[in-house]
């Protein structure tokens, strides 16, 4: 390790300033700026993937020689993130997709209106 | 196999007792991920099921949720700064850092117990919708990552003022310095998907 006789390791130094900044930008982003919420939503995903990788590499030691090159870490992050994106994708598509939450307002008394409609129609 | 000691690099790899330990960690720490997964996909999924409760854009606040996230962030940094030292052989600067890390970390359990506490007060608890329990699942499965955490950490203070810096306990810090900044990345996650997304939406 050469880097390790240094009095302040500047990796970590700089891996916490971005990540103070991301944190920054992405709080900004959702409660001062006027953009789009898509827009604003997939925005702060991407610096939370961001500051994950920060994490990663700049905290973690994944990358460094005496793990084998980060071959073992990075295989096991790469995997469950990637089960992680299924999983949570998975569960939004089949039980979010298409259908809307808002039992409270419209979608509820939509739903009664049918109910009605029904009602009058084995009435008559 | 254990008395196979490598001379050089970091004490926590020379053996391959050691190497094996950490490898293991990592396993656990990609089990972990798609634990937590699933604890993300249940919050995403009852997203907006309040029932009668609160909103969460009524009681989010971002106050608080920042400050969290720079105590944890902090904290992550020390520990990197705690494993830093005891690279360089330095068992009191790996303990001060290390006490600075626990430190923030009491300090962020204490607001996230704060912020709980506040949300029953405003009605909404684990009990009053499927979307609460879902938040408090999450939240609170991450808080208790940290409760252990910390007492681990202290355990293995206790261990390094009797044993010293050797290849065993220097791998028992560099597993719980992971450990950490594991939990960070999670938070970076709640604090992004459910605390950010909870006040746009």
């Amino acid at each position: 390790m050469a880097h390790s006789n240094k009095r302040v390791p500047m990796n970590h130094v700089i891996g916490f300033i971005l990540s103070l900044a991301m944190t920054l930008v992405a709080a900004w982003a959702a409660i001062g700026s006027d953009l789009p919420v898509r827009w604003v939503i997939i925005g702060i995903m991407i610096l939370a993937l961001l500051q994950a990788g920060v994490q990663l590499f700049m905290f973690m030691h994944v990358t460094e020689a005496e793990s084998g090159n980060g071959h073992v870490p990075w295989n096991m992050m790469f995997h469950g993130f990637a089960l992680a994106g299924i999983i949570v994708a998975g569960s939004l598509f089949t039980m979010s997709f298409g259908f809307d939450h808002n039992h409270g307002g419209d979608g509820g008394e939509q739903q009664h209106e049918q109910q009605h409609e029904q009602q009058d129609h084995s009435g008559h | 196999m254990a008395a196979e000691e490598l001379k050089t690099g970091p004490l926590e790899y020379r053996t391959q007792e050691g190497q094996m330990g950490i490898m293991g960690f990592w396993i656990f720490l990609g089990a972990e991920v798609v634990l937590f997964s699933t604890l993300f996909a249940t919050y995403a999924v009852l997203f907006g099921r309040t029932a009668d409760a609160p909103l969460p854009s009524e009681l989010f606040e971002p106050g608080i949720v920042l400050v969290m996230t720079f105590l944890l962030l902090t904290s992550s940094f020390t520990c990197g700064l705690a494993i830093h030292e005891m690279r360089r052989g330095s068992v009191k600067g790996l303990t001060i850092w290390m006490a600075i890390t626990l430190a923030l970390g009491l300090g962020f359990l204490g607001f996230e117990i704060f912020e709980f506490v506040h949300y029953a007060h405003e009605g909404a608890t684990i009990q009053s919708s499927a979307f609460w329990s879902s938040f408090f699942i999450l939240a609170g499965t991450h808080g208790l990552h940290v409760t252990l955490g910390i007492g681990w950490a202290i355990l293995l203070l206790i261990q390094i003022k009797q044993r010293g810096l050797t290849n065993v306990t220097s791998r028992k810090f560099f597993i719980i310095s992971l450990y950490w900044h594991f939990l960070d990345v999670i938070w970076i996650f709640i604090f992004t998907s459910v605390y950010l997304i909870g006040m746009v939406i």
